[in-house]
């Protein structure tokens, strides 16, 4: 579980998120939405540690963030930016990476390493892509190339930075689906998405934000039918009933 | 580098295999061998294997042989190669580091932190040779640590640390140009220094650039599985649990140890650290890991090359080892730009 408590973030001396105060739980997905600029962003950079807090406290299993080492943290919490520099590496060689918390001195990924590497590609289905650059490859197979790579960096809590922005509606779903598998193998997920639908449909949890702190904490039902929603983006929205008995959400502009 | 890849295929060794990386630096570990015999036969007067293995074995120190070949040939060649391979390395750290294809030893303010304590000591210590070189590398270095500790306070990102670099040579290269106009007579001493070359070169000149290259190399290989993981982008790599600004800071020092040695006993020699790194990774890919022992062993060679036509092609005259750089770097690497496939070269 990690745990937010009084968090201040921003950048330059600049505060984007105050007061915040959540809890992820073990096993769950979580979805942080809200308008552009609002702090979606900068709350999961500074949970995960990739950016400092000016105030409050962040503990990763009942564990305070800063007593962690690098390494250590990196074994617990994994982080997937949305903009990355594409760098010229092969498919196997990028998922080894996620082995790097792992490695000693001379940096030599051991056999245990390797088969964690190999289970994570298998899981991506990015067998036949082993040997390729990453840079021929589509944004839907790229994407799942980074997220073999936290497959292989095994960490329990991980965080996406709108990973389904830039793709074709086939790989949204395929992505969304795959991280529905994350969850289901005991990760917890926190994600920032755009798609108001997609997040209330595929996650346990929503969290959104409004001018850097948190409006609503709760399931997607709850969050949908606090009206919330509408209020802060000012759209209509219609909750349906799909054939599998699931609900899907349609926002749109009177 | 089209007829390595066609050998290659055709004996069934495809491009980033173990057998082709093998193949590569044994192929290219041959050439230096042969560069390295060249460099100590080839001259004004010819010697043959036999002398020098009598020479090196200390038999007959009284001939001539024996005297060409212990105080002029093999300083010259070890010079060659370890200036090389420096310069070579240190681009191949910069490169990856900076992300940009353009860095080398010159964009963190190697050369005119080097520039300017070569010229200091000529103007205020003449008559001390050794100085001028030990001035040289502290200069270096010392440039290097003003270029990081501008950056960061800024947070030290790429860009940060290219625009200190650009600032930090403009305001060293303003002294040294004031220096230069208050003491004319250090011109000589700084038309030597832009130059380079390695003519003169001693084994006691030697000796303490050697050492610092060697143990900036064997650390460059340790970190070159870092250096890779940097590559990935700041994000990512602190996610993994790399410690970017330490590797950054590291791999920094560690390109200013092997361009200030270098710099410090040959002078400004340039385009190595430029080209020879772009050639590596077109030859071996991206991975650090190879780049770095790849570049060592293209840059000693290419240097000893460039040395040893600088000596034979105008005999009993000998041009600047940079200037048979340039006319033989510049067209390839344009050979490169051209027949290199999108992303093969510049990405």
């Amino acid at each position: 579980m990690i745990k937010l408590e009084d968090i201040s973030s921003g950048y330059n001396k600049i505060t984007i998120i105050k007061d915040i105060n959540i809890s992820f739980n073990q096993g769950t997905i979580t979805s942080i939405i809200g308008k552009n600029g609002c702090g979606k962003t900068t709350l999961l950079r500074t949970a995960s540690n990739l950016l400092k807090p000016f105030s409050g406290k962040i503990s990763v299993a009942d564990k305070p963030i800063t007593d962690y080492s690098d390494k250590e943290l990196a074994r617990k919490v994994s982080f997937l930016p949305q903009l990355r520099s594409v760098p010229n590496i092969t498919v196997y060689n990028l998922v080894m990476h996620g082995r790097y918390p792992y490695l000693g001195f001379s940096r030599t990924p051991q056999k245990h390493d390797k088969e964690i590497v190999d289970r994570a590609i298998e899981e991506m289905n990015l067998a036949s892509y082993v040997n390729k650059n990453i840079q021929e490859l589509s944004g839907g197979q790229r994407q799942k190339v980074y997220i073999a790579m936290v497959l292989a960096q095994n960490s329990d809590i991980i965080f996406l930075d709108e990973p389904t922005t830039y793709l074709d509606i086939n790989h949204q779903l395929e992505i969304l689906q795959i991280v529905k598998r994350l969850k289901q193998m005991g990760k917890t997920i926190i994600m920032v998405l755009h798609d108001l639908s997609n997040a209330l449909s595929y996650s346990d949890n929503i969290c959104l934000m409004e001018k850097g702190q948190i409006a609503i904490y709760d399931s997607p039902e709850g969050v949908y039918k606090s009206g919330k929603i509408e209020e802060i983006f000012n759209v209509c929205s219609q909750q349906l009933a799909v054939a599998d008995g699931t609900k899907q959400y349609v926002f749109y502009i009177e | 580098m089209n007829l390595l890849q066609k050998f290659c295929t055709r004996i069934n060794l495809t491009k980033s295999s173990k057998g082709y990386n093998v193949s590569v630096i044994a192929l290219l570990i041959i050439l230096l061998l042969i560069g390295i015999f060249l460099s100590i036969s080839i001259g004004s007067s010819k010697i043959s294997l036999a002398d020098i293995v009598s020479a090196i074995r200390l038999k007959d120190q009284g001939s001539n042989n024996y005297r060409i070949i212990s105080f002029v040939r093999i300083p010259r060649t070890i010079a060659a190669v370890l200036v090389g391979c420096a310069l070579a390395v240190s681009g191949a750290i910069l490169q990856s580091v900076l992300n940009n294809s353009l860095a080398s030893p010159n964009v963190i303010g190697v050369n005119s932190g080097a520039g300017l304590f070569f010229i200091l000591t000529a103007a205020f210590f003449p008559v001390n040779i050794y100085l001028s070189t030990i001035a040289a590398f502290i200069g270096a270095i010392l440039a290097v640590f003003l270029v990081y500790f501008i950056a960061r306070k800024t947070g030290a990102s790429r860009m940060a640390i290219v625009l200190s670099g650009v600032a930090v040579s403009s305001f060293i290269g303003a002294i040294t140009d004031t220096v230069l106009t208050l003491k004319p007579d250090t011109m000589i001493a700084r038309a030597a220094f832009l130059i380079g070359g390695f003519s003169g070169i001693t084994m006691d000149k030697l000796s303490f650039a050697g050492v610092f290259i060697l143990i900036a190399l064997i650390a460059s290989l340790v970190l070159s599985y870092d250096m890779n993981v940097l590559a990935l982008g700041d994000e990512s790599a602190k996610s993994l649990g790399l410690n970017i600004s330490r590797i950054r800071f590291s791999s920094l020092i560690l390109a200013a140890i092997l361009a200030g040695s270098a710099i410090s006993f040959a002078g400004h020699i340039g385009f190595v650290g430029l080209i020879v790194p772009h050639v590596a990774r077109f030859i071996v890919g991206h991975d650090n890991r190879l780049v770095i022992p790849v570049s060592a062993l293209m840059g000693s060679i290419f240097t000893l090359l460039c040395d040893l036509l600088a000596r034979v092609l105008f005999a009993p005259y000998e041009i600047p080892v940079g200037i048979i750089m340039s006319f033989l770097g510049g067209p390839f690497f344009i050979y490169l730009l051209v027949k290199g496939r999108r992303g093969q070269l510049y990405d």
